[in-house]
Parts: structure tokens; sequence; C-alpha cells
């Protein structure tokens, strides 16, 4: 079922958009450059964030920071390792993008751990750049209730993330 | 600046607890394999991303853009009643959240930006009124239907079936995005 997700995909966009008399080969062909420049933006902070990431991860300190948070996590059935990444994810996109690749790599990317990690990324988002840039653009100063109803949003991912992967997966 | 301050403390904390655990040579040979592999995970995720956004962007003239706002019309209607009266703050949100749904978050920053801009109207208030907190929650609580970008990292690093993980995000940004606005609802009652 599953290996006809993405064929399925591929040719269902492909014949909408002739169906719309749109010329999908050179709308794929100027998606694809976007997905260049996308790539083009991340990998300076793939390199300087996953420096210091495996820096941590090579003295012990990753493993030391999800032992301390350990306690708090558990309570929450968020599994410890991502720890890492639940404190980054508020806080920039592509720093999440590197710690959570670099977590799947660890773990591995079929583990509960490695798709915990891709669930999480996949459902929550940089909640403090999104509100710094919509309510800055808009010059909006009271942001009043915004940031603890965003976090409550974040954390009910977090954990509904690791219950989810736990019932589907294991 | 607050990710230059991330960034020293992790150095920091890695240069301390390696020399407390005796793995100093591993951190030092760290800083450089992180390096390395920054790259080689930028280039192994070069032809998931570039083909993914190739599709997303055929699918959006394919008119499942359109299709979705026509579907999300009545819960918007319920979200931002102003949008019911102001044609413009209508086509701003549903663009932004169709965006957000088919995973092209650049594509849904401007156009929640014109959103809340317009909510804001001709008296440029400084104080967020309630639709503007609900349209920035749902942002942040980022539905959508297919995580392109994870789907790309989970295949660059060799996993047969990217997309499994489908229903678990869909569960999971459904359930935190209800919360999140059950929440601002909530705080909206006792803000003031």
């Amino acid at each position: 079922m599953t290996d006809y997700v993405i064929p399925a995909l591929l040719i269902l966009s492909c014949a909408l958009a002739l169906h719309k008399k749109e010329d999908a080969y050179s709308l794929m062909l100027t998606g694809a450059a976007d997905g260049l420049k996308l790539l083009l933006s991340l990998t300076p902070t793939l390199v300087i964030l996953l420096t210091a990431v495996t820096m941590l991860r090579a003295s012990g300190g990753i493993a030391a920071l999800s032992h301390f948070l350990s306690p708090a996590f558990r309570f929450f059935g968020i599994p410890p390792e991502t720890a890492m990444l639940v404190l980054i994810r508020p806080l920039s996109g592509s720093a999440a993008l590197a710690v959570g690749a670099e977590l799947m790599a660890q773990h591995g990317v079929d583990s509960l751990i490695g798709r915990t990690v891709a669930v999480m990324l996949g459902s929550t988002e940089t909640t403090f750049y999104t509100i710094g840039v919509y309510f800055g653009a808009a010059g909006i100063q009271k942001t009043r209730y915004t940031i603890p109803a965003a976090l409550i949003a974040d954390l009910v991912g977090f954990i509904m993330a690791s219950a989810a992967v736990r019932l589907l997966f294991s | 600046m607050l990710l230059s301050w991330i960034w020293l403390v992790i150095l920091l904390f890695s240069v301390i607890s390696g020399i407390f655990s005796g793995n100093s040579t591993a951190v030092s040979q760290g800083a450089l394999e992180g390096a390395q592999s920054g790259v080689r995970l930028a280039l192994d995720l070069a032809g998931p991303l570039c083909l993914w956004s190739g599709v997303c962007a055929a699918m959006e003239k394919a008119g499942i853009t359109a299709g979705l706002s026509r579907l999300l019309r009545p819960v918007l209607d319920r979200l931002f009643p102003s949008s019911r009266t102001d044609p413009v703050l209508a086509n701003a949100l549903s663009a932004n959240i169709c965006a957000n749904i088919l995973g092209l978050g650049n594509a849904a920053t401007p156009m929640g930006i014109q959103a809340v801009k317009r909510m804001a109207g001709p008296t440029h208030t400084t104080v967020a009124t309630n639709q503007m907190c609900r349209l920035v929650v749902l942002n942040t609580a980022s539905i959508q239907l297919i995580p392109a970008t994870v789907a790309a990292i989970r295949s660059s690093l060799g996993c047969a079936a990217p997309l499994d993980i489908l229903p678990a995000v869909w569960i999971t940004s459904l359930s935190s995005a209800g919360m999140g606005l059950a929440a601002a609802w909530l705080l909206g009652k006792l803000w003031h």
C-alpha cells in the first residue's frame, strides 16, 4: 500500500496540472529550483549547528542533559533522548532540522525515537519566530496571551507525537 | 543573537563535560566531523527536497489550493468572524492556511502577515485582537498534510517508507492546533 503513495502523488499532481492546462513540467522545474534555494539557505545552519551538536554528543553532554531532564520528560511520556530537539524547536527551524536529523541518524530512522523525532518536526513550528515575524510586521506590541497559548500547543504536540508513535509503531 | 549564545553555551558545556568524562579527544574530533556531516546531510537532502518542491508547485497550480480553501471556508468563518464581510481578509487567511497545509512555509508567511495587517485595520492598533492571537496560534501549531522536509530527511537517511509517519503527524498536529485554539479561547476570557 505505502509502495504506491509516492508514485501516486507524482502522477496525480502532473495529471491534475495538465487537466488545468498548466505546463506541469516547467512548474516542477521552477519548484525544484525553489527547493534548491531552500537547501542553500539551510546548509550553513546544518554545518554550524551540527558542529556544536556533534561535539556535545561526543563529550557525553547530550546523555547528561537527557538524564537530567528525564524525570520531567517521563512525566509527559516524551522520550528523554529528544530533549535537545524539544528545547530548540520553538526557537529555530533550521537548528531543529539539524538536531532532528542527527537524532534520527543516531537512534535509527525507523526506531521509535527516530519516528518520534520525525513526527515532532513535522507537526510543530518555530513558535517564537512565527510570533515575532507576524506581529512584528503588523506593528503589534502587546501580544497578550499568544505566547502561552502557542507554548501549550507545542507541549501538546510533543506529548501527542510521542504517544501517537508509541501507539502506531510499537 | 539568541542562537549565538546557545551555540557558545553548547560549546562550553561540551568542553567541560569532555574534560570530566575524559572524552576531550572525541570532542575536538567532533567539531570537524560535525561540520562534515552537515554538508553530507545537505547533499543527501538535495534530491528529495527539490523533487518535493517541484511536485508541490505542480499541485498548487493544479487547483488543490482552491479546492482546499473551499473546504476550509466554514471553519475559517467561525474562527475569524470579520472575514465574512471582508473578502480580502478571507483570501489572505485561506491562502495562509492552505500554504501551511501543503507544507509551503515560505508562501504562508507573507499571506499571514497580510491577514494580521488587515485585521489591525486603518486604526493601526498595537494590541493583538483575539482573531490575531488565534491566527498566530494556528500558524505556530503547523497543520501539515505532508511534512515534505521531514520526509526528505528520512529518505536521505535510508528510510524505505518515509511517509509512514503521516497518520501520526496528522493526529499530532490536529490535537496540538485544537488544544492551542482551546487555550487561546480560555485565556482570551481571562486576559485583559
